[in-house]
């Protein structure tokens, strides 16, 4: 345990100014937790890190759009999750467009970050689960997000990392080996789909995932559901194909598109390309799921 | 000296010797004789007694064969009794058995019903009977089919009227049902027998007559009776009740040299009155066929005679909370014992728990429209405190404890009995699954701390009502509702007028002149204020457990405690959130007072951000905790009736929104007339960083300055919780251990969608048996009123728990 860490530890204040959160109707679909709606949710405030650090988290510094506390939803058990500031794709049913901008979040220390997440280890220490990095897109943010992770596995904590893989170059060894499960959001297998769906090409995430596999990393796969934009059933067969090829893959989360974030690319004055599709039914939803079955790859 | 002397001398030694030995010989044979002949008597005499109470199917010979005897064998100890032998159960519900056709059928003549008497208010009520033990003739549902029998009239779903509480109330309770009173016991009441009521109010002062009229003290148990005391109903069953009366007895005889003093006086007339009310009990018993004079034989009758023992009381009296205690692990012993002899099977054993739980579920009592404001949807709080850790470090869970949670699935979920888990981390796994399954199936649970419950009363610890703990038979509570903290604040700012009609309640203050209002300022004068308040509240309630006890004495309860019992005042405050968040608003941000033509502050704007409570923000939590600490302190100041030991509560029920129809509108934002949030919880709306942030802001209130429990209600949607079933379950019982760990004390954990409780609303008849858990209780949701399910609707859902 770092020195720094060790401090963090001993220290009963928290740093000042946090925000009352998201306005009104903030509602979270099955499977993912939505980043608080509303102007940048985490106030400026002194940082309670003193001057002068010598090692990582207290000088390593990112942009943060807010944090949250859930269940069930990013990852396993009762999870700490940071939600950084900052996204290089455009998918067209994003439900965070409020996280796409880095100049929306709030620079923090990953100190500062970790003495948050520190208040809730005895809870999450009784209740299981752990601490998630989450967005926006962490490997934007390399640097600071392996800094999270590494102090958070000082803490004691179960770590996460919810991500595209886009930028899965940008992930080192030191900060997968600090990472006890990625969260790897694969938005389709064609490409034609990827580009028209993300704005991107998905040969980054592919090769990030083979990456994992070959280092044997524990992956949770999540794909989200999209009626009318990822629900063709070559797409998903073909998915489901590489998912299962991968060997390292214990679960794929079939996460169905929702509306809850309209609202806010109202208010940031954002085209909302998915504004007229409907969620798809449960019928749908148990066709994807079982393309991943009868692939041989547990889906949920 | 010669030898023929010697020899005389020797000889007359030996002859003494001989003589001697001869003699002890004897007596020891003698000795041996009588012995044996005493024992012989001795056991002659046990197998006549025993014979005597063996039941008419020849099984055990005594009551107490197979238990392990102990100190509880020579006094009343059922602590004692439990802990010799209990067998924890560490396995999983696998064993458990469905409802069996006849229980089918008894419940569905009872669900047919439960629409006329929601539909009508009540289904029938005996006008003519004051109730008592032995008012009434016994009742049958179907009596040839029933199991476990006894009804508080001669017919299901059929109240009683019990005037000793108040002759106003009961004509009101009838007059909106559409019944009238029979004038015999009009004229019995008015002129012959005064009530609670009649006393209360000749002897309440000017200043709470004020603050009653002004809603500052409210819900006070003047009108109804006062409940939250727990009978140790496990007595009649171990004991019998002829034991129980030798000893009553013999206490009262122990006071017959102490010197006449009131306490002493009114303690002889008190123990008199118990040793009456045991009496009626086995008359009671004895009219449905039941011989409780004897300890129980069977499991049959171990239930049937806790079940009478707990009818005696709700026949006698209508309290509020009529909670049954920590019965299943009890039970258990005597259903262990017939199944391992081969007596019962499962099947058997559980149709008898279910049969208990039809009996519990349709207990009723005759309200007026005032109370059920109050108390929506007909509670009784039959609280059952289930699980938990015994003091030596084991599980006190069994497969009963088991099996009273399986009546939810085989009768359907319902309200009534208030199940109750005593809950911490270090309980068998397995039942803590079960437990959270349970939840998740029919959000009919609520939780409790056993850790913070074990250390600070021990483990015969049970709940009366929501969250209010004591040691069963050894302790009983004053309970005093709770009082509008957030009006008081208003009264503070306002110096002492309400905000609603002007009229200078409190004691005066100087006008606050300032435009923006001033932190310390308010403290201060809200410290005043709170004096006022405290003292106020005491006075009132000293008056009214005094009428209580002596126009509407709670006889049979308290004949089923020790002579010695604690006694708490278990005082309230409504409003905690509110009050929270106006003050950090105050505090944070810019609060200007908006006053009328006379001065008075009627409304306030608030421009700047400021921290809530429920958060997880030290800032806005340390002034929740700092206004618990701070009231309870002020109530200790003043002295109680009986001596009784402050305590409070941060519980409200329903009157979260009777008290907000009351109160102005407050600093924080809230509008004049919207209901605070429930008992401990953060405003609607204003718990933004999840259920756990928002438990762990509750968890940091001080039990110690609450020990009459702290309620916490929490509303998830299932998929937040999981996306499968099992995940759901492992969560849940992680949120619990974390919550405990943490040092929470209450949850109320209701898992459904926003959208299933807005179709009950507009289809009813669909969910007849929707139970939701609102602050402290279960509720069935269609037996609400519209304002109240719209409170419930509106609060926050937490969907990212």
């Amino acid at each position: 345990m770092t020195a720094a860490t060790a401090r963090l530890l001993q220290a009963s204040t928290v740093p000042a100014g946090e925000s009352t959160g998201p306005a009104g109707e903030s509602t979270v679909p099955a499977g993912e937790s939505t980043v608080p709606a509303g102007e940048s949710t985490v106030p400026a405030g002194e940082s309670t890190v003193p001057a002068g650090e010598s090692t990582g988290a207290a000088e390593i510094t990112g942009s943060v759009h807010s944090w949250d506390l859930s269940t069930g939803v990013d990852g396993p058990g009762t999870r700490f999750v940071v939600f950084t500031a900052g996204c290089p794709l455009r998918c067209v049913y994003c439900h965070n467009p409020d996280t796409w901008s880095a100049r929306n979040g709030r620079r923090m220390s990953a100190a500062e970050v970790l003495a948050r997440a520190a208040r809730y280890r005895q809870f999450i220490g009784a209740a299981g689960g752990g601490l998630t990095v989450s967005g926006g897109e962490p490997l934007l943010q390399p640097a600071f997000t392996r800094a999270i992770l590494t102090g958070a596995k000082e803490l004691g904590l179960h770590t996460a990392l919810d991500t595209s893989g886009y930028l899965g170059t940008r992930a080192d060894g030191a900060l997968l080996d600090a990472t006890d499960l990625v969260l790897l959001d694969i938005k389709s297998f064609d490409p034609a789909i990827a580009r028209k769906v993300t704005g991107r090409g998905i040969g980054p995430t592919l090769a990030f995932a083979r990456r994992l596999a070959a280092r044997r990393q524990l992956v949770w796969v999540r794909f989200v559901l999209v009626p009318g934009w990822t629900d063709d059933p070559g797409n998903v067969a073909a998915l489901a194909r590489f998912v299962a090829s991968l060997g390292n893959v214990e679960r794929v989360d079939v996460l169905p598109f929702h509306t809850l974030g309209a609202a806010k690319y109202a208010a940031l004055g954002l085209d909302y390309p998915c504004a007229e599709v409907t969620p798809p039914t449960a019928a749908q939803i148990d066709q994807a799921r079982a393309a991943f079955t009868e692939a041989g790859v547990r889906a949920v | 000296m010669s030898a023929t002397i010697k020899s005389t001398r020797t000889e007359r030694r030996t002859e003494r010797r001989t003589e001697r030995r001869t003699e002890r010989r004897t007596e020891r044979r003698t000795e041996r004789r009588t012995e044996r002949r005493t024992e012989r008597r001795a056991e002659r005499r046990t197998e006549r007694r025993a014979e005597r109470r063996t039941d008419t199917g020849g099984i055990a010979a005594s009551p107490w064969q197979g238990f392990t005897l102990g100190r509880w064998a020579d006094r009343i100890d059922v602590r004692g009794f439990i802990q010799a032998n209990v067998t924890p159960y560490l396995g999983d519900a696998a064993f458990l058995a469905g409802p069996t056709d006849r229980t089918r059928a008894l419940w569905s003549r009872l669900t047919a019903m439960f629409p006329d008497e929601r539909a009508r208010g009540v289904y029938d009520v005996d006008t003519h009977t004051p109730a008592s033990i032995t008012s009434h003739a016994p009742g049958f549902i179907d009596q040839e089919h029933e199991l476990i029998v006894g009804l508080q009239t001669e017919a299901p779903l059929r109240r009683a009227i019990m005037p000793n509480g108040g002759l106003r109330m009961v004509e009101s309770g009838l007059a909106a049902y559409g019944y009238s009173l029979d004038p015999a016991v009009r004229e019995i009441f008015t002129r012959y027998r005064r009530t609670h009521n009649d006393g209360v109010f000749d002897a309440y002062p000017a200043d709470v007559l004020a603050a009653r009229r002004a809603h500052v003290i409210t819900g006070l148990p003047d009108a109804y009776g006062r409940g939250r005391i727990i009978g140790d109903y496990r007595r009649v069953p171990l004991y019998g009740v002829d034991r129980l009366v030798a000893a009553k007895q013999a206490e009262k005889a122990g006071l017959d040299t102490r010197p006449s003093t009131a306490d002493v006086i009114r303690d002889r007339e008190e123990l008199a009155e118990q040793i009456r009310a045991l009496t009626e009990l086995a008359e009671m018993a004895g009219s449905y066929g039941h011989d409780v004079t004897r300890p129980a034989a069977t499991a049959r009758e171990a239930i049937q005679w806790l079940y009478l023992a707990y009818l005696a009381a709700v026949k006698e009296q209508n309290g509020a909370a009529m909670s049954l205690g920590r019965t299943s692990t009890f039970l258990d012993i005597y259903l262990e014992r017939d199944l391992h002899a081969g007596r019962l099977t499962e099947q058997e054993a559980q149709e008898l728990v279910d049969d208990f739980f039809i009996k519990l579920r349709i207990v009723r009592f005759l309200r007026t429209p005032e109370y059920d404001q109050l108390f929506s949807g007909d509670p009784t709080w039959v609280t059952e405190s289930i699980g938990g850790i015994g003091r030596d470090g084991r599980p006190l869970v069994t497969r009963t404890s088991f099996r009273y949670l399986q009546t939810l699935y085989n009768l359907g979920p319902a309200p009534e009995p208030n199940l109750t888990v005593l809950w911490s981390p270090a309980l068998p796994e397995a039942f803590k699954r079960f437990c959270a399954r349970v939840s998740v199936d029919t959000s009919s649970i609520q939780y409790e701390s056993d850790d913070l419950l074990r250390a600070r009363w021990g483990d015969d610890t049970a709940i009366a009502c929501c969250v209010s703990a004591m040691e069963v038979g050894k302790q009983m509570q004053f309970f005093g509702a709770r009082v509008n903290l957030a009006k008081t604040l208003l009264y503070a700012i306002n110096g002492g007028r309400d905000e609603a009609s002007g009229v200078q309640v409190g004691p005066p203050l100087p006008p606050m002149n300032g435009e923006v209002l001033d932190y310390a300022e308010v403290v201060a004068r809200f410290g005043t204020m709170m004096d006022w308040l405290a003292k106020t509240y005491v006075d009132a309630l000293n008056v009214i457990h005094y009428m209580h006890d002596k126009y509407a004495y709670e006889r049979l309860e308290m004949a089923l405690h020790d002579y010695s019992v604690l006694r708490t005042m278990a005082c309230g405050i409504a409003g905690l959130s509110v009050t929270a968040d106006s003050l950090a608003a105050i505090k944070y941000a810019t609060v200007r007072p908006v006053r009328d033509d006379t001065g008075l502050v009627v409304d306030y704007r608030t421009d700047g951000d400021f921290p809530t409570y429920g958060n997880d923000d030290d800032r806005a939590d340390d002034i929740a905790v700092w206004l618990v600490r701070t009231f309870m302190d002020k109530v200790r100041q003043y002295e109680t009736y009986r001596g009784a030991v402050h305590t409070q509560s941060v519980l409200t029920i329903t009157s979260n929104v009777v008290y907000g129809k009351h109160t102005g509108s407050t600093p924080d934002g809230r509008r004049a007339g919207e209901p605070f949030a429930p008992g401990a919880n953060p405003m609607n709306g204003r718990d933004r960083h999840g259920l756990v942030a928002a438990a762990l802001s509750v968890a940091k209130l001080p039990y110690s300055h609450a020990e009459d429990g702290i309620s916490l209600t929490e509303s998830i949607t299932p998929a937040t919780l999981g996306r499968t079933p099992e995940e759901q379950v492992g969560n849940l019982v992680g949120v619990l251990d974390g919550y405990v760990a943490c040092g929470g004390f209450h949850m109320n954990v209701n898992v459904l969608d926003r959208a299933t409780l807005l179709d009950a609303m507009d289809h009813p008849e669909r969910y007849p048996q929707l139970t939701i858990r609102v602050s402290g209780y279960a509720v069935n949701f269609v037996r609400l009123t519209r304002e109240q399910q719209l409170d419930v609707v509106g609060r926050t859902f937490h969907r990212s728990v």
